[in-house]
């Protein structure tokens, strides 16, 4: 009933302009205009664009032609297909391991002794460099006969062991070098979190007698929850994004073994034996597909605690 | 009367005016894209550049150099968006996919009979269809580079066949060192072994054959193939751990004296040569014969030019490319301290060099002229195929696996 009146009243009096009456209403989607118009541009059409790519044969130059499914039925029965997926789960499996080391360097650095900034800088230190750095580090570091790893397993008679040259070990090498930079990633996160623990509910806790684990896993880590709901987030999308690492370190050789989707997709479509525009279309389609899986999870239970 | 003198005055005029264009300067504008950037690559385009454009002084030439693994992705963009009048590519199946987009101009008009026999050697690598569609300007050869000092010690001699190659190598094996360093971790270095073999054994018609797809991976003679390749393998002859390493990083092996031998292109002398090796320690050989009766055929990957069919200034660009393609320019620019490769027109001189003079004799011999695996065969089958060599030089019992994918592969890249 106000709401009409008011209204009325409106309607009545002098008419104000039409910026001035919705200025409240409008102004937040102006601010929000470029960043929804970007998002559109680059990041949801071309995701629409890669469904009808998929379903293409195309070299990127000469005629598009439509072949359906044909991507899809070629890709179900692509030995390297497989073995990427494979990867990708060792990846997103072993990545995670990042979470949990991240958090104990966290917890040990946390505390106050001369030169800890010093320490911490350390520590954070691999996140601050390039993975490309990251790659070549580790490329040296296994070097079967140079590198520093087979000069010190050498020590107890062991080895050479070509890691990046061995199928069997290549893709945890790779992973252990992409751990480095994800530890120090999720420290840093661990360490802001730590910093915002209620110095009080520890003092209670610590006169009801908590200790060691027990104060860690019933006091210290339910405070922790927002840090390790991101730490969880952005070390899956990094692991299931993960390219730069194995195009440094290894080019997904030996003979294909260490691929990943992403790494496949780019092989395909766009590197120097590849250009099949539609395949790698197809590939992405699927990578997407999967990482929808985990964004759908997250969106949900992030809406979840927003409601309380 | 005054009519007609004054006619015949501005025809004489104008006819003029034709023939000085047609004989003397060009006008207007070149833009060149090239790939050539090492240093010293880059250095003798650019001389090359500056004497085109001394004798042609009021030509406008902008010529831009992209790195060179860039450039194989970024042409894709340029010949279809912002086409330059000239571009730096390769022979063989890697232009395909050019010529049948309709990117690459015809240039059959270039290749007269003239030049068709100054450029013979690589004319067929440039021709599709029976249409040219660029030319080359260097080339280089493939052999065997090994350590003389090494083979001298043991008394070993440049091996002439398949046996001999045996003999040397269980020689150097007993001894502990291994016959040949190689790096595979970028694939390509295990097709220099593959066409070679192949070449050997079954000769060039079969392998042009075999990497256009016209023949099964699964055919017993492909096998024939691998069984000489296993012949090494099983012997130890390549170095360990070659899947850890790019080519670069297998010469130390060779300079080391730990490995004697490099299947590798001629580029490979300049890196041997600046990491200390003299030309009395290393010296080079031709691929030994496998079946007696097969013609000598060779892997020489041909440089070339080419117009892209969106060129503006196509007239210009035609005489540059008669320019390079001319035997004084050819000599010039592959001159040992420029390209320090070979000449393509045979009417050039090779440098005093003594691997571009052994590779000259061996080209120049050569029963036919393979490109290269991955520019012979389309890109994923080159691909498919070297990762399975990669695969077959570490594990050999996988072979009929890898043959078995390759097959399938054959069969979705030809269709």
């Amino acid at each position: 009933m106000t709401d009409s009146a008011l209204a009325d009243v409106a309607a009545l009096g002098p008419k104000k302009p039409w910026w001035r009456r919705n200025q409240q209403k409008v102004t937040p989607w102006l601010f929000l205009a470029p960043g929804i118009l970007f998002f559109l541009v680059y990041v949801i059409v071309p995701i629409f664009q890669s469904f009808q790519i998929s379903f293409l044969d195309w070299d990127g130059l000469g005629q598009k032609e439509f072949i359906g499914l044909g991507n899809y039925v070629e890709l179900m029965d692509d030995e390297a297909f497989y073995t990427s997926l494979k990867n990708n789960i060792i990846w997103l499996t072993l990545y995670l391991l990042a979470v949990p080391a991240g958090l104990f360097i966290a917890l040990f650095l946390n505390q106050t002794v001369t030169g800890i900034r010093l320490y911490k800088s350390l520590f954070f230190f691999p996140f601050v460099i390039s993975q490309v750095v990251v790659g070549l580090v580790f490329s040296w570091f296994y070097d079967p006969t140079f590198g520093l790893m087979n000069e010190f397993i050498g020590l107890f008679g062991l080895g050479p062991i070509a890691v990046l040259g061995d199928e069997r070990f290549v893709t945890y090498g790779i992973i252990a070098a992409g751990l480095w930079p994800q530890t120090a990633y999720c420290m840093i996160l661990y360490l802001t979190g730590l910093n915002a623990v209620d110095p009080e509910q520890i003092e209670a806790a610590r006169l009801d007698g908590a200790k060691g684990i027990k104060m860690l896993w019933y006091v210290v880590l339910p405070q922790l929850r927002p840090a390790t709901f991101i730490a969880f987030v952005v070390t899956i999308i990094g692991a299931l994004r993960s390219f730069d690492l194995i195009s440094i370190m290894t080019q997904g050789g030996p003979w294909g073994s260490s691929r990943v989707l992403s790494f496949y997709m780019y092989e395909k479509s766009l590197s120097e034996y590849g250009f099949r525009m539609g395949y790698g279309a197809a590939i992405a389609v699927i990578l997407f597909l999967i990482m929808m899986v985990f964004i759908t999870i997250f969106l949900v239970k992030m809406y979840r605690d927003e409601k309380g | 009367m005054s009519s007609i003198i004054k006619a015949t005055l501005a025809a004489l005029l104008t006819s003029a005016a034709f023939a000085g264009t047609a004989s003397a300067e060009l006008t207007g504008d070149l833009r060149i894209f090239l790939d050539t950037s090492n240093p010293a690559p880059r250095a003798t385009m650019e001389g090359m550049i500056a004497d085109f454009q001394a004798l042609n002084p009021d030509l406008t030439i902008e010529t831009t150099i992209i790195d060179r693994e860039a450039y194989k992705t970024q042409i894709r963009n340029f010949l279809t968006a912002d086409a330059p009048d000239v571009a730096t590519w390769y022979a063989g199946n890697r232009m395909l996919p050019y010529v049948n987009a309709g990117l690459f101009d015809d240039v059959s008009d270039l290749w007269g009979d003239e030049m068709s026999a100054d450029l013979a050697s690589t004319k067929p690598s440039m021709t599709i269809e029976g249409k040219q569609y660029g030319v080359p300007y260097t080339y280089y050869q493939w052999g065997v580079y090994y350590r003389k000092d090494i083979f001298d010690k043991f008394g070993l001699s440049e091996p002439k066949t398949w046996e001999e190659e045996l003999a040397n190598c269980q020689v150097l094996l007993d001894n502990g060192i291994k016959c040949y360093t190689i790096g595979t971790k970028y694939l390509w270095t295990a097709g220099g072994w593959f066409d070679y073999l192949s070449l050997r054994t079954h000769g060039y018609e079969f392998h042009m054959d075999l990497t256009a797809g016209k023949i099964s991976w699964e055919d017993d003679r492909v096998k024939e193939i691998f069984a000489h390749w296993r012949e090494l393998i099983d012997m130890g002859a390549f170095v360990d751990n070659h899947t850890s390493y790019s080519w670069q990083e297998a010469l130390p092996f060779m300079v080391k004296g730990e490995a004697a031998s490099y299947l590798m292109g001629n580029f490979a002398v300049a890196q041997l040569r600046e990491a200390g090796l003299t030309d009395d320690q290393l010296d080079f050989y031709q691929f030994p014969l496998i079946t007696e009766g097969v013609p000598m055929a060779e892997d020489a990957p041909t440089d070339t030019f080419h117009i892209p069919s969106q060129a503006k200034n196509k007239e210009n660009a035609r005489a540059f490319l008669q320019y390079v393609a001319s035997a004084d320019v050819q000599t010039a620019i592959n001159a040992g301290d420029k390209l320090g490769q070979l000449p393509v027109n045979k009417n050039s001189s090779v440098d005093d060099d003594k691997f571009l003079q052994e590779g000259f004799v061996v080209l120049s011999n050569s029963a036919g002229l393979a490109q290269f695996f991955d520019r012979d065969a389309p890109a994923e089958m080159a691909k498919a195929g070297m990762e399975g060599f990669q695969e077959f030089m570490v594990k050999p019992d996988n072979l009929d696996e890898i043959l078995a994918r390759l097959e399938k592969t054959r069969g979705q890249v030809y269709e």
